[in-house]
């Protein structure tokens, strides 16, 4: 080495060993907040998803209440004519009421009997109703029957009502509290699986409220959705990626899927409004018509991965059909699209599940009415899963966050069960080329 | 006869004609064995016919449908007795109603008064007459397209190249419809927005400073005047999309920067699906959980520490959007630092930079355009977004800028105005679509931009 070299790089080495320590000191703290990032990140997923399925599992059960119900012959069958017109409407409720005061003789004022009466929902009422109706035998017997709690003793049997708090702090006066205790220190409160919630439609009251006319919008709603998206999707992906000479005209289609794939949903929603209902006079809070604009809405999504998928078809299989005299439309139909299939599925899949989240556009369009019932057609008026979830979760009652959380888990499932089978499609069928 | 069983009609006879037309072709050139003689394979010639025998048929059986309601409503009042003709619209309407009622079964005809029922009579049997006059004349329509094919089938007729083009105009139709979304949603957005502009100027909407969107019944009413300043709606949506951005942006950055640069495979597969798993999650989820745990929890919080915090505030939805656009900025952002070519990182290493001054001054200052592009579709997402808000932000519009308090934004004004009953002439119900107008101009205008961005980003590194 020579010395003038050396000399020369001496200083510049001891800068570098000299600023070393700081310079790998900001490498770690670098590397220590991309880690606190992912780290923070993930701790929210666990947060979320903690915070809805701590607070919602407990609507898969519901509690009932074991009373001694007393078929009394003067209540059901006053004339004494054993007739199924006369036991259809009978006084159910009266039974109900009987059953509690045999239980608790000692209560006989009327404001307290009221609270008493309290204790059971009038879904119990139909319950004894359909027992009689489907074995008139009973008429005059005595039997002991589960029957469904309202939802304020269902709380007290979850232990969600602070039992230490003041009396006027809380919905459970002190009273229902101690009704309570001695039914359970009678063994009469269970908690059984609440298969009311996924067999029945909406109600006002928290312990009848059911998911399944939701579920049924959602898929009503799914599949006019599909229908129309995923055919159109496809023609118009095929179209753009396999005919489309490149002029003013595809390159406007282009810019406008994009830009569409970005437009908030709830603008979605006011086209919807205006044009469906307004204009073409569609009815209202129908699923026909939440397909239609969420049709509209998941349209670019289906397009740009359908695009995707023929680009990934090789241009051998084209070249290879067009050589032995196939047309383009018959290159296309018979060859491209059958190995593009897997891939547009799973895109669509993918659409699907965003549509069954999406609640803001169908706000718009009056799929946030009240409906009991579940929903017989297409026209009929409907709701779905995640606009029953802020239906519920804008309801006073303390019940109904429990369900308004059971009804997200429910929403949940479907989206990874859609998920995965998108995964499974994906990995199942998917050709490397 | 209902219409369903005229559409399976027109199938049938479009399945007819594809058989006839098929065996025509064949019959022409003497059976099977003559087929080289054809101009396109025999089913073709059958697809041809079928396609305009069924097509126009169900198009005329579409029309009949829209246009018989009207015609149905004019010639139902037409038929009215004397007392009835000088009734006003409002009447009409109501009349027109209880038939309706009346004729769908909604409500028992026995219940309904003597004029009702005889309408009620009356649109039932015109619309069978129609029905039947509709359908007959699609069936008609479909008969008359497929013979006309029919009988010009022959050895050289390009039966394949007709059909190929019919299904090539189907396919550009399809497409088409993305331009016509994008004008239905300008058109319909603008006319009901410009009818607002005429009760309401422009200019007190974008610049006012006041919003109490509330329309009095009388004139002469207290507070009758409803006012209709956006700028806090505006103030708000910004207030909330910045919150949610501060959170977003760094999170998002920084765990796109760990995964893609230092984590290994291993924590790389695990991790990213999991955090990718908060974009799976439908929004109203977001706001159920914003609404119910995060703003109590920051209530509490606040409390604790001697601040008011307001149950609603601009803090709680605003921490919980920036959560869930986490996983948009940062799979945005890997896909950026991705595509940054591997020569760049390893010319800094080669130069004896550490990891962290590479990505720093090497990776992000090339993949920042695309990252800007990233950030700006976020911000988009973030100020379009509406059931977080609408279940976690307040109503009342305050003009503020503190996100301890309550504001409301855009979207949820939108929602406010628009759900339930309306009409379709108050101010209450347009100014709706003009803040409508405004979100979509102001997305459009974003998207447009960052798409412009990541597109010519994209482009340099390939």
């Amino acid at each position: 080495m020579s010395s003038p070299a050396a000399a020369s790089t001496r200083p510049t080495h001891a800068k570098v060993a000299a600023s070393l320590r700081r310079r790998y000191r900001s490498e770690r703290l670098f590397r220590a907040a991309g880690l606190a990032a992912v780290a923070i990140g993930i701790v929210f997923v666990v947060f979320v998803f903690y915070t809805i399925i701590a607070q919602g599992y407990g609507a898969f059960a519901q509690t009932y209440l074991r009373l001694e119900v007393d078929y009394t012959r003067e209540v059901l069958d006053p004339n004494g004519t054993h007739a199924r017109a006369d036991l259809e409407s009978a006084d159910y409720a009266a039974l109900v009421k009987g059953a509690l005061r045999a239980q608790f003789p000692e209560v006989t004022e009327r404001p307290e009997l009221r609270a008493l009466y309290a204790l059971v929902s009038s879904a119990a009422e139909v319950q004894l109703r359909e027992r009689v109706l489907a074995n008139p035998a009973l008429v005059g017997q005595r039997e002991s029957v589960w029957l469904l709690a309202k939802d304020q003793v269902d709380l007290l049997a979850k232990g969600q009502v602070d039992r230490r708090a003041p009396e006027a702090d809380r919905n459970v006066d002190d009273r229902t509290i101690a009704w309570f205790d001695r039914l359970a220190a009678g063994h009469r409160v269970a908690k059984r699986f609440n298969v009311g919630f996924f067999t029945g439609g909406d109600s006002r009251e928290p312990e009848q409220a059911g998911v399944w006319g939701a579920v049924v919008g959602s898929l009503l709603t799914l599949v006019v959705t599909l229908a129309l998206s995923f055919p159109i999707g496809v023609a118009a992906a095929v179209y753009l990626e396999e005919f489309a000479p490149r002029n003013r005209l595809t390159d406007l289609i282009e810019v406008n899927i994009n830009n569409l794939a970005a437009v908030p949903s709830i603008v979605f929603g006011l086209l919807g409004l205006a044009v469906f209902i307004q204009f073409f006079g569609l009815p209202r809070s129908a699923p026909l018509v939440g397909g239609l604009v969420l049709t509209l809405m998941t349209l670019p999504t289906i397009i740009i991965t359908s695009r995707a998928a023929l680009k990934a078809v090789p241009p051998s299989i084209r070249e290879a059909a067009l050589g032995m005299g196939a047309s383009p439309v018959q290159t296309v139909l018979h060859h491209v699209l059958p190995l593009s299939l897997p891939g547009m599925l799973t895109g669509a899949i993918i659409g699907m599940a965003r549509a069954l989240g999406e609640s803001a556009p169908l706000l718009m369009i009056g799929m946030v009415a009240f409906v009991a019932d579940v929903p017989r057609g297409l026209t009929s008026a409907a709701t779905v899963l995640p606009v029953q979830v802020y239906l519920w979760s804008n309801s006073p009652e303390r019940a109904f966050v429990e369900r308004t959380s059971g009804a997200i888990i429910v929403l949940l499932a479907f989206l990874l069960v859609m998920n995965a089978a998108a995964v499974v499609l994906r990995s199942r069928f998917e050709r490397r080329w | 006869m209902q219409t369903s069983s005229f559409i399976v009609m027109v199938l049938v006879l479009g399945a007819l004609a594809y058989r006839l037309a098929r065996r025509r072709a064949l019959a022409a050139v003497g059976g099977p064995s003559g087929i080289r003689q054809l101009h396109s394979l025999p089913g073709y010639y059958g697809l041809l016919a079928a396609i305009w025998c069924v097509f126009p048929a169900l198009a005329v059986l579409g029309a009949w449908q829209v246009l018989q309601e009207r015609v149905l409503v004019d010639l139902v009042l037409a038929h009215q007795p004397g007392a009835a003709a000088g009734l006003t619209d409002d009447q009409k309407g109501l009349l027109l109603n209880d038939v309706r009622n009346v004729v769908d079964g909604s409500v028992a005809a026995a219940d309904a008064p003597p004029q009702v029922q005889a309408a009620a009579a009356e649109w039932r049997r015109l619309e069978g007459i129609g029905r039947l006059a509709g359908g007959s004349l699609a069936l008609g329509v479909g008969l008359a397209g497929g013979l006309l094919v029919w009988r010009r089938v022959g050895p050289q007729m390009r039966a394949r190249n007709r059909v190929e083009r019919l299904v090539e105009l189907n396919l550009l139709l399809c497409s088409l419809l993305a331009i016509a979304t994008t004008i239905g949603i300008v058109v319909s957005v603008l006319y009901e927005a410009l009818q607002f502009f005429r009760m309401v100027p422009i200019g007190e909407f974008l610049f006012g400073l006041k919003w109490s969107p509330q329309m009095a019944i009388r004139a002469d009413q207290v507070g009758s005047s409803g006012a209709f300043g956006a700028v806090p709606l505006f103030l708000g949506t910004l207030l909330i999309s910045a919150i949610a951005m501060l959170i977003a942006v760094p999170i998002g950055l920084f765990s796109a920067i760990y995964l893609a640069e230092y984590a290994d495979r291993r924590v790389r597969a695990v991790t990213k699906p999991l955090l990718e798993l908060l974009a799976g999650v439908p929004t109203v989820v977001y706001g159920f959980f914003a609404a119910l745990t995060v703003g109590p929890l920051l209530r509490g919080a606040g409390q604790a520490v001697g601040l008011t915090v307001a149950s609603e505030s601009a803090l709680a939805a605003g921490l919980v959007m920036g959560i869930m656009i986490i996983p948009f900025v940062s799979s945005l952002a890997d896909d950026m630092i991705t595509a940054v070519p591997r020569s760049l990182r390893d010319g800094a290493y080669a130069l004896g930079a550490t990891r962290s001054e590479t990505i720093r001054q090497v990776v992000l200052p090339a993949a920042l355009p695309g990252i800007a592009g990233g950030v700006l579709l976020a911000v988009s997402r973030a100020i379009g977004e509406t059931m977080i808000v609408v279940m976690a932000a307040g109503l009342s519009a305050n003009l503020t800028v503190n996100p301890l308090q309550a504001v409301t934004t855009v979207t949820v004004q939108i929602v406010t105005l628009l759900v339930g009953d309306q009409e379709f002439d108050s101010p209450k119900t347009l100014a709706a679509f003009a803040l409508g107008l405004v979100l979509f101009v102001v997305t459009l205008g974003l998207n447009i931009v960052a798409l412009q961005i990541v597109r010519r980003y994209r482009e340099q590194y390939e």
